[in-house]
């Protein structure tokens, strides 16, 4: 287990790698699902105020 | 003219977002294992280079990242040129949603060469033809996204910033072609090549895992992205009261 | 035309402007953007004497001697034309070998390289170290580094 953290002695550039990695990863995953539930919520904001303007029109 | 309906149907918005919100599992999905066999294969399976030992390892992360950065901005490039053409709306939300990716993994690309080049070469960073032309597509992202919000008229926007992309796209095959054009710090590319691959099946396997693992991450998140822009984009349209109430 | 075809063909003309002006910009910067000079260049004196440049070659075979007690290196650098001998004091990359590109910052004096920094430059080629000793005990001759 140490000799694979330490990694032949280039652990200290090797890890830092797969780091950062894993953070674009992780943020390209957060941000488009981001991206995804906030154009959700105002689009189904949008068809809801449309809805009760006609139906008041309608009244 | 069979491939021509075909076309026009999936650039209408609401048939995309359905076709697409379908796809997404079927790319996340084979992604997420692709990469987690490829970074374990790099990580673990992999033997050491003869030369550079374990710090080699960092390719598995590296090559992969600079692959997507010049896909990605050469799928920006087209989109942008279809949209400017045909004027299809659907292709500069592509192109708009593709370069957020890009540019994340240009910056991993840049940051990890640099972790690679300290042991290795010795020095963080010199400005040799491949490492600046790769820094020149990480701005071109920047200035790319920048453009896109100095507007507030989405169509003004999608235009000038599909021609910045245009002519950002010389950039690509200079950063390809540097190592060969110029003397350079940075080696020749190990996978495409004359001869083949530079590289033992132990090591080659686990790097291609990570290069479909990475381009098919770039589809699902693609598709996630488009969608949101496409419900952004059409604000009144009809078929968005068909979205299921949540 | 149509309005379509007319676009088309504005950004083809775009492209082309663009990749021909990068083009004649890039073969007019030729030179500066050539990261080092090889031995065949310095030989002929291409060049310049006195103003820092970089060299960079093959380190030669049995050519790296080192000053007793002190960090004071010298080697012959190769691009199997012409040859460059290279003097150095200072800290040396890990790939530094005997048979490894290297590319030297520094200046020429007198036909000699003072470097005040080396690099290592490796090629795209990967494999386990048992496979590159069973290699060399085959072919012995290793693959010139450096401009092809």
């Amino acid at each position: 287990m140490h000799d694979f953290l330490d990694m032949g002695g280039y652990g200290l550039y090797v890890w830092p790698s797969y780091g950062l990695a894993a953070a674009v990863l992780a943020w390209n995953i957060w941000s488009a699902l981001r991206l995804q539930r906030i154009a959700l919520e105002h689009a189904r904001r949008r068809v809801a105020i449309a809805k009760s303007d006609a139906e008041r029109a309608a009244h | 003219m069979a491939t021509w309906t075909w076309f026009h149907k999936l650039s209408s918005p609401p048939h995309f977002y359905r076709i697409a919100g379908k796809m997404i599992p079927w790319y996340a999905i084979p992604a997420a294992l692709l990469i987690v066999a490829g970074i374990y294969g790099g990580l673990v399976a992999a033997p050491a280079d003869y030369q550079q030992g374990e710090a080699f390892r960092i390719i598995y992360v590296h090559a992969p990242s600079a692959w997507l950065s010049l896909m990605c901005y050469t799928t920006m490039a087209v989109a942008a040129a279809v949209g400017l053409i045909w004027r299809i709306k659907l292709a500069h939300a592509l192109a708009a949603a593709t370069a957020p990716i890009g540019a994340s993994f240009a910056l991993l690309c840049l940051v990890t060469g640099s972790l690679w080049g300290r042991p290795m070469w010795g020095t963080w960073w010199v400005w040799d033809g491949r490492l600046t032309s790769q820094l020149i597509l990480f701005f071109l992202y920047l200035g790319y996204m920048a453009l896109r919000s100095a507007y507030d008229d989405l169509q003004r926007a999608d235009r000038a910033s599909a021609v910045l992309a245009l002519v950002g796209v010389v950039n690509v095959p200079i950063i390809h072609f540097s190592v060969y054009w110029w003397n350079s710090l940075h080696q020749g590319s190990t996978v495409i090549r004359k001869d083949g691959p530079a590289m033992p099946p132990s090591m080659l396997v686990p790097l291609l895992m990570c290069f479909a693992g990475f381009t098919l991450l770039y589809a699902a998140l693609a598709c996630v992205r488009v969608r949101a822009e496409v419900l952004n984009r059409e604000r009144n349209a009809t078929w968005l009261k068909e979205l299921s109430p949540s | 035309m149509t309005p379509r075809r007319k676009r088309l063909f504005a950004i083809l003309g775009i492209l082309a402007g663009v990749g021909i002006a990068t083009a004649v910009a890039l073969k007019a910067f030729d030179n500066n953007l050539q990261y080092f000079y090889d031995p065949s260049e310095v030989a002929s004196g291409k060049a310049p004497s006195d103003k820092a440049i970089r060299v960079g070659g093959m380190v030669t075979k049995g050519s790296v001697a080192r000053a007793p007690g002190s960090l004071e290196i010298s080697f012959v650098i190769t691009d199997f034309a012409k040859n460059v001998t290279v003097k150095y004091n200072g800290v040396l990359p890990d790939l530094f070998r005997e048979g490894q590109g290297i590319i030297a910052h520094g200046q020429l004096k007198d036909g000699v390289f003072v470097a005040d920094e080396v690099l290592a430059k490796h090629d795209e080629k990967y494999m386990p170290p048992e496979v590159a000793k069973s290699l060399k005990k085959q072919a012995p001759a290793p693959a010139p580094e450096g401009r092809t």
